[in-house]
């Protein structure tokens, strides 16, 4: 009796301690997080790959940031800013005495020149098209203008943006790593090798780049948030397997494992007692869907898209990926500003997609081909689909290639069913219009586009438009409901059949806390860096 | 000797420049167009062509190919498209990691694989022989992720005797390097225990025995003075079947060699990378198979003269 009180009593006081630990954390210690690639570029301009996302986050600013493990904007370098009533001018006023790493202060002209170089085509930045909307964009990227036209610096402390057209998105975009600031003089000094020799504003300044080994980052002590962030080192060890840092991390010797955990181990691992706590998850801005050629017979029809929309089996592809994921019913993931969650998608009923398809014209069904990246899970999840289908009388050949081979057969439009796992739309920020535009948008259905459906209804399109334009704070939450509308009736012509939601799952070790959603932020893929904190720091 | 050398090294530099025309028409046949990887999924068209301009690859292929040599010739093996760094710097601060490994993946395989050869000359055709071969058989056919999970599960989680992965100290060697001199080991115990069983038939071992010599010396001293020159010969040689092991344990155990950044390009389609890793590993062959050369034809005069 008495053992089951102590035991009771020491289980309640480790309760309390971890929840003390939790109500304060303390600066200090620090955090080794493993990868199995290199790091690539640390350029806010250039990098464009989800392990370097976040880490680029914790070295620069921008004029606007996200509230940790949320979608939620809040102002950064800005300290406000002004929207005018036609939508066109945005003017911000900076924080003073923000400083670069190496000490110098950073002032409105360093904004203008960081947006300018993403911009100017010299810097080949994947970001240079996000700032499409600011005046004298297309003398910059056609006609070898110097600057950009939009934007002024009356003072040191003020930027003031002129927009080409309103655009909603526009607080989302000086909230993009494309945007961040950096220093004209060390870009300068190091070119092309900037990206290995990071200087911004951030929470930690990159001390150690050893090539093939490992990159540090230390506390900025001088940075701007006072308190913030917690750990004073980050060591990323790279080239680490992901299964060897699994057992490094159960020895203690590694902290957060910046890749999945291994497919193998993961149910495993989930199901461990002893992991309680430690495997975290969180929504990424992430749906996976199967597209269908919309331009040509039989997926021009309607009747047979609704049809497949019907045959998907979308539950049993949640178990194949050891169900990380929740089911999909359409294009938005549930944390996305406009996903409507009373929406009940196409019922999973073969008899009735049967009957469709014979009403459609095809009652003996009919023969296509299922493009799909060739790595695990893909093939698998395509087999499935391809049995789905063969229920329903189509019979899917599957294709599954190379990650560029298939991507290519979709913007050729050469697919006419392509499984997007392994390169699916992960939203760049979190606004619907990023889930519109570039996937199912006429503008993306061009040869090389990402509208693999090659959907492109213009009666959408122009309510897209409209969307965006809506540019007015008051606007904001009838902008969000137009465009639920929008991603319904598209649901309605059923271009693609949403299929899963991607779901991260982390695991850190007990050394390391903070909130669950840190270790699988929406915007900080795949960690927010600045906000998880050492338990041990005395 | 010198006119040897010559004509060696003349056929090494067009074996190398061979092998630059195949890289090179590889990277062609790779369904990836690097602009694209470069410019990003939210690149417009315009965007993709400017880039493909500035990187010259809008240009005829025997352009860019020239172009391409030439830069080679001066040291530079471009930038590589995923990592954005200049791909000689990433070879060079990776290379001695690689020339560590195989250092100590020789040492292991000569450590295993000579005495295993010479045990089962000398016991030939006895079960304790066929034991020695059957496990050397083992050791070729076992592939060699599986041998370096195997060995870090046991020896390094379970028995905490060496450290899981990485790179530094000597003990951080051990593992990787028998995981790759495991397979070769194997080779080598077959190739020492032919080389011994032919030198062991010769007359003057015979003699050697006739004048009453212990067994030991006679293999040890004898026998095996004789034996182990086609097997370090054969060393250089085998730098090839060491690549190709590389790339796998360097990835399995995070030892920060070029075996591993070829791994991990391969994956991306890092193709400046790819190439840069094949031809360095060609080189590497090249210069080995013209050491074996030079080492052959100084001990065996027969082949400088012909």
């Amino acid at each position: 009796m008495f053992r089951t009180f102590a035991a009771a009593t020491a289980a309640a006081a480790f309760v309390f301690a971890t929840a003390m630990a939790q109500a304060e954390p303390k600066q200090g210690g620090q955090m080794v997080v493993t990868y199995k690639d290199d790091i690539s570029t640390l350029d806010p301009a250039i990098g464009y790959d989800w392990q370097n996302w976040s880490m680029i986050k914790s070295l620069f600013n921008g004029l606007m940031d996200y509230k940790p493990g949320t979608t939620e904007l809040i102002t950064d370098l800005a300290e406000s800013y002004t929207v005018s009533d036609d939508g066109l001018g945005y003017t911000f006023k900076l924080r003073q005495g923000v400083k670069f790493h190496n000490g110098r202060e950073l002032v409105a002209s360093d904004i203008k020149y960081s947006i300018e170089r993403a911009v100017n085509p010299k810097t080949q930045s994947p970001g240079q098209g996000f700032f499409w909307q600011i005046k004298g964009y297309d003398d910059m990227v056609s006609n070898g203008a110097g600057e950009l036209s939009g934007i002024t610096t009356p003072d040191d402390y003020t930027v003031v943006f002129e927009l080409s057209q309103p655009d909603a998105t526009f607080l989302q975009i000086v909230a993009i790593n494309f945007s961040f600031a950096v220093p004209r003089e060390e870009i300068e000094k190091y070119g092309e090798d900037f990206g290995r020799n990071p200087i911004g504003t951030g929470a930690y300044r990159m001390t150690d780049w050893t090539l093939g080994q490992r990159v540090v980052f230390e506390r900025n002590r001088d940075y701007f948030r006072a308190g913030s962030p917690y750990l004073d080192k980050i060591i990323f060890e790279v080239g680490q397997d992901p299964q060897v840092a699994l057992l490094r991390l159960k020895r203690g010797e590694v902290d957060v494992l910046g890749d999945p955990i291994p497919s193998a181990n993961f149910l495993t691992e989930k199901n461990d007692p002893a992991n309680k706590g430690l495997i975290v998850k969180g929504d990424l801005l992430h749906t996976g869907y199967i597209t269908m050629n919309v331009t040509e017979p039989p997926f021009d029809s309607k009747l047979v898209r609704q049809a497949v929309n019907m045959a998907i089996a979308k539950e049993r592809i949640v178990r194949i990926i050891n169900g990380r994921g929740v089911i999909a019913n359409q294009p938005l993931p549930p944390a996305m500003p406009g996903y409507d969650p009373n929406y009940k998608g196409y019922a999973f009923d073969p008899a009735k997609a049967r009957e469709m398809l014979a009403e459609a014209g095809y009652p003996d069904g009919f023969e296509t081909e299922l493009y799909v990246m060739n790595t695990d899970p893909n093939p698998r999840i395509a087999q499935a689909v391809q049995q789905d289908l063969a229920e329903i009388g189509i019979k899917a050949s599957i294709k599954s290639l190379a990650q560029s081979t298939v991507i290519a057969a979709g913007g050729e439009g050469t697919a006419p069913m392509l499984w997007s796992g392994g390169m699916a739309w992960i939203a760049d920020y979190p606004d619907p219009s990023n889930f519109y535009g570039p996937i199912l948008g006429c503008g993306g259905a061009a040869p090389g586009g990402w509208n693999w459906a090659k959907y492109c209804n213009e009666e959408i399109d122009a309510l897209a438009a409209k969307a965006d334009s809506m540019a007015g704070p008051d606007q904001a939450a009838e902008r969000i409901d137009l465009w639920r509308q929008i991603f319904l009736k598209i649901m309605d012509d059923a271009p693609w059949v949403p299929v899963f939601n991607e779901i991260r799952f982390a695991m850190h070790s007990a050394r390391i806390g903070g909130k669950d959603v840190y270790f699988a932020d929406p915007i900080h893929i795949p960690v927010n860096y600045e906000a998880v904190y050492a338990n041990d720091v005395e | 000797m010198l006119r040897f050398l010559a004509g060696r090294l003349v056929q090494s530099a067009l074996i190398l420049l061979g092998i630059t025309v195949i890289t090179f028409g590889l990277t062609f046949l790779i369904p990836a167009d690097p602009v694209r990887m470069i410019a990003g999924r939210s690149a417009t068209p315009e965007t993709v062509e400017s880039i493909r301009h500035q990187l010259g690859l809008d240009q005829p292929v025997p352009v860019q190919y020239l172009r391409y040599l030439g830069n080679l010739v001066q040291g530079d093996l471009g930038r590589s498209y995923v990592q954005k760094a200049e791909v000689t710097e990433l070879i060079a601060s990776r290379l001695p990691a690689t020339l560590q490994l195989l250092a100590a993946a020789i040492f292991f395989q000569l450590l295993l694989g000579l005495p295993a050869g010479i045990y089962s000359a000398t016991r030939r055709n006895r079960t304790s022989d066929k034991v020695v071969m059957i496990l050397s058989f083992i050791g070729v056919s076992a592939p060699q992720f599986v041998v370096g999970l195997l060995l870090l599960y046991v020896f390094a989680h379970k028995l905490n005797l060496f450290p899981l992965g990485g790179y530094g100290t000597l003990s951080h060697v051990v593992l990787p390097a028998v995981t790759l001199g495991v397979t070769v080991a194997g080779w080598y115990s077959r190739m020492s225990r032919s080389s011994m069983i032919e030198v062991l038939r010769q007359d003057y071992i015979r003699t050697a025995r006739a004048k009453g010599l212990s067994e030991w010396r006679v293999v040890l001293v004898h026998g095996l003075r004789n034996a182990i020159l086609p097997i370090i010969a054969m060393i250089g040689i085998d730098i090839g079947l060491y690549m190709q092991g590389i790339v796998v344990v360097e990835a399995v155990f995070g030892w920060p060699g070029i075996g591993q950044l070829a791994w991990q390009a391969i994956q991306r389609i890092d193709i400046p990378i790819i190439m840069a890793v094949t031809l360095v590993a060609a080189t590497g062959i090249v210069i080995g198979n013209l050491l074996a050369d030079i080492a052959t034809s100084l001990v065996d005069p027969r082949v400088r003269h012909r």
